[in-house]
């Protein structure tokens, strides 16, 4: 990601600048590069309101091992510095910690921030917290999943039924609107597990009445449990037309699967999700047709820049989504592209 | 565990009278009659399932399949195999888990960071785990601390070190040559490679339970530790070997499972020391000790396989798989206090 630096920094403040202008939520690319000047003059003048005093934001993840909350978190650090504010980045050692991140969110609510941003890992654990923040005074954004309550002001994610379905138009596209489809899910909980399933799901059942969605099956992200996921399902369906796997670990289970079965590449469509060397070598190899990325890094900024304008009182965008992308051999180069995937 | 006397020195004397074997005969043989039954029942068991899902779906019994079985069977069948002497010892080692994924991080780095050859890279996973069994055993044999404890604090000691040495990302071992080949080659053809080695590794150590010192040893210590130790046998020795060699079965296991992957997943490995400990226990090693088999608990990892590999290939949701491995560990539990009831009451010693 080295040599994409420049390019980041630019989109960054490109969407702050989309933001602020426009409140922008909009699951595109920010096309137009022409605005990247007049950016860098709206996010400066930005700094200049934070200046009296830093702020103190104090965010609680999911977890911090995987590299997605990794890159949420360089995002963050980032429009952080941009903005002269501080942040802390705290989250549980695995995404099934429901009580550890709860633990955190009492401990970030007890400093007393200006303000907390929080990835609701359960979205009913988190209500009676929320309302011991808002008797503090602490003003509570939210990013990636949020939390079934009154209190937070808005949430920066990506629309996950959207990003779903767009895995699914793909998908259809690519096997030719006809065949068998199978799901190696992550989580039949979790937000993200469940969206991006049934927006794939309902998308196929909508508009392709020749596909069949044939099984659907949880192997937690695990990489071994997902590759014995898969190859079963190959053997129960030796007409399998694709897979569709809901995140790196499911997906890079698939790939593993079939590179053990020792299917020739393309022999099955499959589709993943987020990003991982392991992914990108997959697309560029022939054997995974493409995948759904998110813009991790546009979910750190967004929940900053959302937080540092709550704390100054202005009004912020309820939900800001933060984009879903599609990537396959044919723009996997690209600098936009580039900048969102992470090895 | 009241072994608070006997300083180093003292040990050392005693240490030749533990090689000879006829010293002990406090038990262990005991549990052999009852077991060939218990292993019959595990058989009858897997065939049984073997069967309903043959004729339940056209897609179980074909050799792809059948080979993806074996496959998924590996990884836990390593561990389950190793933690069989701990478990037998009357001990539990929950530490194989995030054990494993430790060893096969510092594999990871072996091979690519320090840029070592193949083989140091896996005799040095291998070695590793066999140190942290060998902590594991110290901290039981040694300091007396209740092995539950002692490997649950090692779970999450390993857990940590396995993301911190690893930076907390994965480490992709695509680059080195060979590597993949150790769990996926087909040095017999359609069989890959970590099946073999589960099935030779259980080889050995099957003949190591029922034909060494070691083994007699392992029995001895699980049926009765202060009648061992009372008659001169360094058990404390003897721990400290059996948990080093679990361990050992440990580092393989991660050096299998990176092997399959082909990469280092450092978040990995949470959970698979209970699977492998449901193995254990399915194949009739008892959990208080002094009785168990290596072919039981083959038997006990093949049955946990199939029947996930069975209820998938049928289409049962994820939520339900877990519900009946569940039922099937209580089973075997049930099945194994019935048999030592009777056997208690067929006159015990």
């Amino acid at each position: 990601m080295k040599h994409s630096r420049a390019t980041f920094l630019a989109v960054a403040a490109t969407a702050a600048f989309t933001l602020s202008a426009c409140g922008g939520s909009s699951g595109e690319l920010v096309e137009d590069p022409g605005a990247e000047a007049e950016a860098e003059g709206g996010s400066g003048g930005e700094e200049g309101g934070a200046e009296d005093g830093e702020y103190d934001i104090a965010l609680v993840s999911k977890g911090f091992q995987h590299q997605f909350w990794q890159a949420v978190q360089s995002g963050a650090e980032e429009k952080a510095e941009e903005l002269g504010v501080s942040v802390t980045f705290d989250g549980p050692a695995s995404e099934t910690e429901i009580d550890a991140q709860l633990q955190m969110l009492r401990s970030a609510i007890e400093r007393g921030p200006d303000a907390i941003g929080f990835a609701a890992l359960d979205p009913e654990a988190c209500v009676p917290l929320y309302e011991e923040a808002e008797q503090a005074g602490i003003p509570v954004v939210e990013f990636d999943a949020g939390c079934d309550s009154e209190v937070p002001v808005n949430i920066s994610k990506t629309d996950s039924m959207v990003a779903g379905a767009l895995a699914a138009e793909h998908m259809a596209e690519l096997i030719g609107g006809e065949g068998k489809v199978g799901v190696v899910a992550h989580s039949q909980i979790n937000s993200t597990g469940v969206e991006r399933r049934d927006g794939f799901v309902d998308k196929i059942e909508a508009d392709y009445p020749d596909i069949e969605v044939v099984d659907i099956q949880y192997g937690d992200g695990d990489h071994l449990k997902s590759a014995d996921i898969a190859k079963t399902m190959l053997a129960a369906n030796s007409d399998m037309a694709g897979l569709y796997g809901t995140n790196e670990g499911s997906a890079i289970g698939i790939v593993n699967a079939v590179n053990e079965l020792g299917m020739e590449p393309g022999e099955v469509t499959i589709i993943g999700f987020d990003s991982g060397q392991a992914q990108i070598d997959a697309i560029n190899s022939g054997v995974m047709a493409g995948l759904i990325t998110q813009d991790p890094q546009g979910i750190g900024r967004f929940t900053v820049e959302s937080a540092v304008q709550v704390i100054e009182g202005e009004d912020v965008e309820e939900i800001i989504d933060t984009g879903s992308f599609w990537v396959d051999q044919s723009n996997i180069e690209d600098e936009e592209i580039q900048a969102m995937l992470y090895q | 565990m009241t072994e608070s006397q006997a300083p180093a020195k003292e040990r050392q004397t005693s240490d030749e009278g533990a090689e000879a074997p006829p010293e002990q005969s406090t038990g262990g043989w005991r549990g052999r009659l009852g077991q060939g039954l218990q292993q019959l029942l595990a058989f009858g068991t897997l065939m049984a399932l073997m069967l309903f899902f043959a004729v339940a779906s056209p897609n179980f019994f074909t050799v792809s399949n059948l080979t993806s079985i074996l496959l998924a069977t590996a990884v836990i069948g390593i561990l389950a195999v190793g933690t069989t002497f701990v478990i037998i010892t009357g001990g539990i080692d929950l530490s194989i888990g995030t054990g494993m994924t430790l060893c096969s991080v510092v594999t990871g780095l072996l091979l690519t960071d320090m840029g070592l050859p193949l083989i140091v890279g896996v005799l040095g996973g291998i070695a590793f785990g066999a140190l942290v069994g060998f902590i594991n055993g110290f901290n039981v044999a040694v300091l007396g601390l209740p092995p539950f404890i002692a490997t649950l604090a090692m779970m999450m000691v390993a857990q940590g070190l396995a993301l911190v040495l690893s930076g907390v990302r994965p480490i992709y071992l695509s680059g080195v040559p060979g590597f993949q080949q150790i769990a996926l080659g087909q040095l017999v053809p359609r069989i890959p490679n970590a099946v073999l080695i589960l099935f030779a590794l259980a080889l050995v150590l099957g003949v190591v339970l029922t034909k060494t010192v070691l083994g007699r040893m392992t029995y001895a210590i699980g049926s009765n530790e202060e009648a061992t130790r009372l008659s001169g046998i360094n058990t404390r020795r003897w721990l400290l070997g059996i948990y080093a060699l679990a361990g050992a079965c440990t580092g393989l296991a991660g050096v299998v499972l990176a092997s399959r992957l082909s990469s280092a997943q450092p978040q990995l490995g949470m959970g698979y020391e209970l699977q492998a400990i449901a193995a254990v226990i399915i194949g009739g090693t008892s959990l208080l000790g002094g009785r168990g088999s290596i072919l039981g608990t083959l038997i006990g990892a093949l049955i946990m396989s199939v029947l996930i590999n069975g209820l998938r290939i049928m289409a049962v949701q994820s939520e339900w798989q877990t519900v009946v491995v569940g039922i099937v560990v209580l089973v075997a539990v049930f099945a194994d206090n019935l048999r030592k009831r009777r056997a208690e009451g067929g006159g015990r010693a």
